[in-house]
């Protein structure tokens, strides 16, 4: 077994509701280890609306997505949270003394006093084109992401899409790829003009194949890809391929903690509104992925809901620990805490 | 108050009276509207409130500006006549309008 990563409380969601527990529950001692699928603290802020403006926040008429995520990391960072990104949590088991074993996809081991799940909408994966039966390749000749370019190397290559991702991958594969074809629905790229360019040479160059369209079919035996149908702006065309590499973006799924036992309503945790916790006691679940009567999917609920739940979490690490309840504008101990006392 | 007749998949009309300004999107929700997700609450950033407008009205409501055009990529079954309904802003204009709720969202 890999190390073993040791941490008060265990944060899934490094969104703005996961980011500010970090605060309240540093208020009250507790240290935080933060992991998120993300490549970057922020969750949907960062992912799905950076420049979007929000209206909700207290005392912020107005603050972009990214604006608040930046605020909150500046907020945190007295408590020096510890951050894992581009994991997820996998599975948990409970320890004789109340505690928490988390593992990772990755293999890494945290062990955590408590955990608190701010996953939001779940975490971010890559989404599966609607392609029919694309299931029965995934994993053996459909994939959504490179983990080594070797295993490309050879194939007759097709990839979908027309972002970043698709772009990065047509250029970095087609000199490893035997043939290399980009399927997108329309002429225009959202990726960065430079790779868009290097692309369009590379097609002139006759060194990879264009075809606008959408994938509509695939063409195999035993999840092992022959061709994919493209219906394109003159009709249906049959690509040879062995290898597919969709890139459709990001959809949030609840993930592996589905099948962590615990209560669920649909897909949400439903928690109870004083200490917020989940069925599983030291199990919080706060911010968008918890669920109790009267719940409102804001980002300054999510803040109400982590002050309880740090409350809670404190007394179910400290049972007996007398939690005296002061304010950060005249605490000097709290402000020690925030490097800010006098 | 301004007509509009969503025809969710399986055929079943759905009329509501929607309030000028407001989003063919939200009209959606608000009524329930089988298939019509809406996951990013509106920002333009998922593509799943996918609509085909009905070809009678796709020269009413117009074209999609770029920013939807590159999420209408992550769209299934992308048409001539598709448009993200969060961006399509309620107007006198549109009273009567029919759009289609396509087979599934991304």
């Amino acid at each position: 077994m890999s190390s073993i990563t040791k941490t008060d409380i265990l944060i899934i969601g490094a969104g703005p509701v996961g980011l500010f527990a970090v605060f309240e529950l540093g208020l009250l001692d507790l240290k935080c280890h933060l992991i998120d699928i993300l490549d970057r603290p922020g969750g949907q802020c960062a992912e799905l609306y950076p420049e979007k403006p929000i209206y909700d926040i207290p005392a912020w008429p107005s603050i972009s997505a990214q604006g608040l995520v930046d605020k909150l990391m500046q907020q945190i960072e007295p408590f020096g949270p510890a951050f894992t990104f581009n994991r997820m949590v996998s599975g948990v088991e409970k320890l004789g003394d109340g505690s928490f074993r988390v593992t990772t996809d990755e293999s890494e081991v945290f062990e955590a006093k408590a955990i608190v799940i701010a996953a939001g909408g779940g975490s971010f994966q890559p989404k599966r084109p609607p392609i029919p039966g694309i299931e029965e390749y995934e994993g053996k000749s459909v994939f959504y992401s490179v983990r080594r370019m070797e295993d490309f190397r050879g194939h007759d290559l097709l990839i979908v899409g027309g972002g970043d991702s698709a772009l990065d991958w047509t250029l970095n594969l087609q000199p490893l790829a035997r043939r290399l074809t980009l399927v997108h629905r329309r002429a225009e790229f959202r990726a960065s003009p430079d790779s868009v360019n290097r692309m369009f040479a590379l097609h002139e160059k006759e060194q990879i194949g264009f075809q606008m369209g959408q994938v509509t079919g695939l063409k195999g035996e035993n999840g092992e890809l022959r061709a994919a149908m493209v219906k394109g702006p003159h009709g249906d065309v049959e690509i040879p391929c062995t290898r597919m590499l969709p890139f459709f973006g990001l959809t949030m799924k609840l993930g592996p903690i589905a099948d962590w036992g615990l209560n669920r309503h649909e897909n949400l945790l439903p928690v109870d509104t004083e200490k917020f916790q989940t069925s599983e006691p030291g199990i919080f679940a706060v911010g968008d992925i918890n669920w109790y009567p009267g719940k409102l999917k804001l980002i300054l609920s999510g803040f109400h809901e982590v002050a309880l739940m740090a409350q809670a979490a404190k007394r179910y690490i400290s049972p007996g620990e007398r939690i005296v309840f002061q304010y950060t504008t005249s605490s000097t101990s709290l402000q020690k805490k925030l490097g800010v006392a006098g | 108050m301004t007509k509009i007749t969503y025809i969710a998949f399986d055929g079943t009309p759905f009329e509501v009276d929607a309030e000028n300004g407001s989003t063919v999107m939200e009209n959606a929700i608000k009524k329930g509207v089988p298939g019509i997700e809406a996951e990013c609450g509106g920002a333009c950033a998922c593509a799943t409130c996918h609509v085909y407008v009905d070809e009678e009205w796709t020269g009413v409501v117009g074209e999609p500006e770029p920013m939807e055009e590159d999420m209408l990529d992550f769209a299934f079954d992308v048409r001539p006549n598709s448009r993200l309904s969060c961006q399509i802003k309620v107007r006198d204009e549109l009273d009567g309008l029919v759009v289609r709720v396509p087979e599934r969202q991304g």
